[in-house]
């Protein structure tokens, strides 16, 4: 018995070391960013300057780059999450109800975004974007979308792929459909309200993902938030460092919130 | 139930009916044909291509001259010092989450907050940095007041201020993809290994360590391939000059002046996708290995 109480004490000591060293490691910059946005570099001085300015007391002119870009940002999420889930979700059905053989390649060509770096892909998108903005639209930085449906599709169908795996996929379609749902009826309103957690886990996801991407706006010469902050850093740093903060802290925020979505209350015991 | 519809029917009837099936995912595979498939082979093609669309092998030649193979090894020695510490440590510290209940909050925090920096962070990163290293930075200051020490102005744009700054989110993407595999040990191989006997080193080197080593390896290989393809923070960082792979492939994009850069541009990427490919190869021949234990 005293043996066994000594590796548990052990291994407690253990996890407060290692989770605290590494945690120390992770939250340090966190901490320091929070500081550098109120610490005047010169004097040393604290104020919290930055933080009134960021919410809109004068010095709109040069934080407009930020503005625009939050706005770019929050519009390219809202229609990159629509397009997503237009073009995923119902493929993801049908492949699974009908085409079982396809799965696998549906998964790879899922997966296929993470393993292709963003500026690669960015080299082969010039073309294809200079094409969209002199035939089809415009350059206006909404289409980043386009590019960014293909970033959160590997983040996107490993949260919808567990959401289906749990769920009864065949049985829930067979009946709505004897029932004479049509199938945007059995989507929306049979298997979404089945799929809350993974729908939601998608969203957040990538959410998460958009509101962090800077490599494509960059290289495509279109302003989103991540560039935003970039040109502001140059005029007012402390204002960019209360910014990517504020960022980082929604990010973390979010995929808390989520944590509690996907597993939310007793856990499943661990074997 | 298809299936005996199907088989009852004339095979004509079926060939429609499956092309009438397929036609359904074609809005998908559509899309990723315009935004993924298309833009892949613009890369792969026009490494070989200049303006005109005749055959050139200038671009890929340029790959092999000794600037653009220092820019590699550069970027390739980046990854592999990032990974290896990211791998190390995020490994670790891994097992002592996974020691922690699924539901407890510090759990929660802990992969949220690994998720966000190892994926999300990209420019901002850079800039908790400065905040900790830069000339102001927290970090900076302390060292002088507390020792006299200075931390080189230049720390953070050399490859060992780099090397430190992707540990940032090669620790984080270390911890979210090797939960999993951690997760995994069960406790009865603990009990099974103290009944016969061993002592918690057996434990470690002839039952878990075996077991963990493909999912390390692919784990590390993911690390790698990551920092490899990794921009952002380099970028926020590193204004002037070239020192890795992406940037180079920016600054060849960007330049106006000579023509022949487009195929450059596109043959330093066809050159990533390489590199990437060797690395993913290799990745999911360890993870056929890890997957006869995650089961």
């Amino acid at each position: 018995m005293s043996r066994a109480a000594t590796k548990r004490a052990r291994q407690r000591w253990l996890r407060v070391v290692v989770l605290g060293l590494v945690g120390a490691f992770l939250a340090y910059p966190l901490y320091a960013l929070a500081e550098f946005s109120v610490r005047f570099p010169l004097t040393g001085n604290y104020s919290v300057d930055a933080w009134t300015r960021l919410f809109g007391a004068g010095d709109g002119a040069r934080l407009q780059p930020l503005y625009t870009g939050l706005i770019n940002s929050l519009g390219i999420a809202a229609l990159t999450l629509t397009m997503m889930f237009v073009l995923l979700l119902p493929t993801m059905v049908w492949v699974r109800l009908r085409l079982p053989r396809l799965s696998r390649v549906v998964e790879f060509v899922c997966l296929l975004p993470l393993t292709l770096p963003a500026i690669v892909l960015v080299v082969g998108l010039v073309p294809v974007y200079r094409f969209i903005a002199t035939q089809v639209l415009d350059t206006h930085a909404i289409w980043l979308s386009f590019a960014y449906v293909v970033l959160v599709l590997p983040f996107a169908y490993r949260a919808l792929d567990s959401g289906l795996s749990a769920i009864d996929l065949g049985t829930l379609v067979a009946a709505a459909r004897s029932m004479g749902a049509s199938w945007p009826t059995v989507i929306g309103r049979v298997l979404l309200p089945n799929l809350r957690g993974a729908v939601a886990s998608a969203a957040f996801i990538s959410i998460a993902v958009v509101l962090g991407e800077f490599t494509i706006a960059r290289m495509l010469a279109r302003e989103n938030l991540q560039t935003g902050v970039m040109l502001v850093n140059q005029a007012a740093p402390q204002v960019a460092a209360a910014v990517s903060l504020l960022t980082l802290l929604f990010g973390i925020a979010l995929l808390v919130g989520l944590s509690y979505v996907t597993t939310p209350h007793r856990a499943k015991k661990r074997s | 139930m298809t299936a005996s519809v199907a088989g009852a029917t004339a095979p004509r009837a079926r060939l429609a009916r499956t092309a009438r099936d397929a036609a359904v995912t074609l809005p998908f595979f559509g899309y990723l044909t315009v935004f993924l498939f298309l833009p892949t082979v613009i890369v792969i093609v026009g490494a070989f291509r200049n303006r005109d669309g005749g055959f050139t092998l200038d671009g890929v030649s340029k790959l092999f001259t000794p600037a653009t193979g220092q820019i590699f090894l550069t970027t390739a020695w980046l990854s592999l010092a990032s990974a290896l510490i990211g791998a190390v440590v995020g490994a670790v510290a891994a097992y002592a989450l996974s020691t922690v209940p699924l539901t407890s909050p510090l759990r929660r925090v802990y992969t949220a907050v690994s998720s966000v920096l190892a994926q999300f962070g990209g420019v901002m990163l850079a800039f908790a940095f400065i905040s900790v290293l830069g000339k102001n930075g927290n970090f900076t200051r302390l060292m002088a007041d507390a020792f006299g020490a200075t931390v080189p102005g230049d720390f953070l744009t050399s490859v060992p201020g780099l090397i430190v700054v992707y540990c940032y989110f090669q620790i984080p993407l270390m911890i979210i993809v090797f939960l999993p595999a951690v997760d995994g040990l069960r406790q009865e191989w603990r009990d099974a290994t103290e009944n016969l006997g061993g002592s918690t080193w057996t434990f470690w080197s002839r039952v878990a360590g075996p077991i963990l080593l493909p999912s390390f390896l692919g784990s590390f290989l993911l690390l790698f391939a990551n920092a490899f393809s990794a921009y952002a923070t380099a970028a926020a960082l590193i204004s002037q000059r070239t020192i890795i792979v992406p940037m180079a492939i920016e600054g060849a994009i960007r330049n106006e002046n000579d023509t022949g850069m487009d195929s450059y541009a596109q043959a330093l990427a066809a050159g990533m996708i390489v590199v990437i490919a060797v690395v993913m190869a290799l990745y999911a021949a360890l993870q056929r290995r890890a997957g006869r234990w995650t089961r």
